[in-house]
């Protein structure tokens, strides 16, 4: 009976991978807008800090930067634990302590953009 | 029979001490290192950027944090490791595009990532943060 079996492997790289290089880009881009931002503003005080970030595009560019941020520190520290952490019991606590933290960077960041 | 013999004396065994790597090698390692440090200081970092935009009382006690000389040394090596990250990843993302694949393009871009970190390292660390 011929099994219709992939022998190439699921990917699961492949997409962790383009995670990681997507969302260095979106970083890179959403950083030179922001530093040209800050240059243009040269926010000096509270209100003016404040008001650069009340902006419409502002809060949109810093939320696509967070949640780039958070999926592309995903990624790296997953490697670095699969690395360097053998004991498989050790690695899965550490990788879920690494997953509460960057959810709950991530809820913590969007309420700031939010808030603000 | 001499062929077993001779490949029983090959070395087995690589010099991997950190200062001895070669100069990609460290850049790897680093951009390792740095996104690992800035992965820890991002939530400090958050927690500066929630207050500035809390309140104005908030805004000038991130401010009095900020000008405390051991709150600088951190942002002085946040700067160091975001810089390192950020052009040791450009070298990457240019790498994948299989651009400065060669061997003496893969080396001058390791220096060049040295160079440039470093340099602006000092440079804006010197102006943003003891000026």
């Amino acid at each position: 009976m011929a099994l219709n079996r992939t022998v190439v492997g699921a990917h699961y790289g492949v997409r962790g991978w383009l995670v990681q290089r997507l969302s260095a880009v979106v970083m890179g881009v959403t950083m030179l807008f922001f530093v040209l931002a800050l240059l243009a503003a040269r926010p000096g005080d509270y209100a003016a800090w404040k008001g650069l970030f009340s902006q419409g595009w502002v809060r949109v560019a810093a939320l696509l930067f967070f949640l780039s941020l958070f999926s592309h520190a995903w990624v790296g520290m997953r490697d670095i634990l699969m690395d360097y952490v053998k004991p498989t019991g050790v690695r899965l606590g550490l990788q879920l302590a690494v997953i509460l933290a960057l959810v709950a960077g991530a809820v913590w960041a969007t309420s700031i953009v939010w808030r603000a | 029979m001499t062929d077993i013999a001779v490949k029983k004396k090959r070395p087995i065994w690589f010099n991997l001490n950190l200062l001895n790597l070669p100069l990609a090698a460290r850049v790897s390692i680093l951009h390792r290192v740095s996104g690992a440090l800035l992965f820890v200081l991002a939530f400090w970092l958050l927690y500066l950027l929630d207050g500035s935009l809390a309140s104005a009382e908030r805004y000038d006690n991130v401010r009095q944090i900020v000008a405390h000389p051991l709150a600088k040394l951190i942002l002085f090596v946040v700067l160091w490791a975001f810089l390192h990250h950020f052009f040791a990843g450009i070298r990457y993302l240019l790498l994948d595009l299989h651009v400065g694949i060669e061997r003496g393009q893969a080396k001058s871009t390791s220096v060049a990532v040295f160079v440039v970190s470093l340099a602006l390292t000092v440079l804006l660390g010197g102006w943003l943060l003891w000026r």
